[in-house]
């Protein structure tokens, strides 16, 4: 496996003036991390969940606001809060 | 029923991962992922190729449903455990679909490919190979299937729950968030529907919660579980999960589960939706 890329997954093919985009990507000691990402609304409600790709990362399409990124992998949980907006995505880079 | 009748635990199934009498099955909303790894043994039923006419909207029916567990091996008196990923959406949704069709010995891994990844268990690239079988499948049970009609009668009447996140059921987001937002038809709920998310049933590891937990969930969400129960989201897997909770964990009696879900329901004609939050 190489090095974790830098950001969240490439957009090409998506129409960021359209999404409200949240990605980023899972990384421990610099190398990308097998797990999930869960994306948690204002309230701390669950919205959606996606495992992270080979190369660490992960995307959503969400809405304007305040939102909490949760990363669960083997032995850890880690909470980021992120604000989306449309037509930029919003990246994150997660270190557990 | 008790728990342990529909589901099981990760050491349950590592226990029988060898039994021939009992058929792994992952299905996952992301179909690849088995073709990356999956549970020893384990065969895999996609729910958008092979659960899914391909040209109506609807199920494959009984003689469908027939060829396909005949091709993946699975015998009517084979014991069949259900995992895939997301929290088992999918998984859940096999599991309804296989008791729609009457297959009774179907069980949960409790957790799913999650826990079983976040527990770093073995994971495998091996497809196995099984003996194609006979199965004949029952037609189906709509004792647990709802339909867009018995939805709009249960409105101000019986409980309707909306399963999904609060953005879609106030009309913020028409799609789960990992999912573009493309969807054209109207956002919104069913109105008199409470909006009680499938998250709230289960553990962050995905895991379902204790029967008491869940118990008071329902209680504290005023559904009178006296009363008939439809579950629905947009297309019908998370609120499978839904149904798996009332119906096959604490076993309540007439709940169904309504596959049409808002992608059909969000875009009838003439039937009435509310928007904003609980």
């Amino acid at each position: 496996m190489c090095g974790a890329k830098t950001g969240g997954p490439d957009l090409s093919g998506v129409d960021v003036a359209k999404e409200t985009i949240i990605q980023g990507s899972v990384t421990r000691d610099g190398e990308p991390v097998s797990g999930y990402v869960r994306l948690l609304d204002g309230g701390g409600e669950f919205t959606a969940e996606v495992p992270t790709s080979a190369t660490g990362q992960f995307r959503f399409f969400a809405a304007p606001g305040t939102w909490t990124l949760r990363a669960l992998v083997p032995g850890a949980t880690v909470d980021r809060t992120v604000v989306a907006q449309q037509g930029a995505a919003a990246e994150v880079a997660i270190a557990v | 029923m008790s728990r342990s009748d529909v589901l099981v635990d990760a050491d349950w199934v590592e226990a029988h991962i060898d039994d021939p009498k009992v058929v792994i099955v992952e299905v996952d909303e992301d179909t690849s992922a088995y073709d990356k790894n999956h549970i020893k043994n384990a065969v895999r039923i996609d729910w958008k190729k092979d659960l899914q006419d391909p040209v109506r909207r609807d199920f494959v029916d009984q003689a469908g449903f027939e060829a396909l567990l005949s091709a993946k091996g699975i015998a009517n008196d084979d014991t069949v455990i259900l995992y895939g990923g997301n929290n088992n959406w999918f998984a859940s949704y096999a599991y309804w679909y296989f008791k729609l069709y009457g297959h009774d010995a179907v069980k949960l891994l409790d957790g799913g490919r999650k826990k079983w990844e976040l527990d770093s268990r073995d994971l495998v690239a091996a497809v196995p190979e099984r003996a194609a079988t006979t199965y004949k499948a029952k037609s189906q049970d709509t004792s647990i299937r709802a339909f867009r009609d018995d939805v709009v009668a249960s409105i101000g009447a019986q409980n309707l729950v909306d399963v999904r996140s609060p953005d879609e059921f106030s009309g913020k987001l028409l799609a789960p968030a990992h999912l573009p937002q493309e969807q054209s038809q109207r956002p919104g709920h069913v109105p008199s529907a409470r909006n009680i998310p499938w998250s709230k049933n289960a553990n962050d590891d995905g895991t379902f919660k204790s029967d008491d937990e869940l118990k008071e969930l329902y209680a504290e969400e005023q559904v009178d579980l006296a009363k008939d129960t439809i579950a629905y989201c947009r297309i019908g897997e998370r609120s499978a999960l839904t149904w798996f909770v009332l119906h096959e964990l604490l076993g309540v009696g007439n709940v169904k589960n309504y596959d049409g879900s808002w992608t059909e329901y969000g875009s009838l004609v003439g039937v009435p939706i509310a928007l904003g939050a609980n």
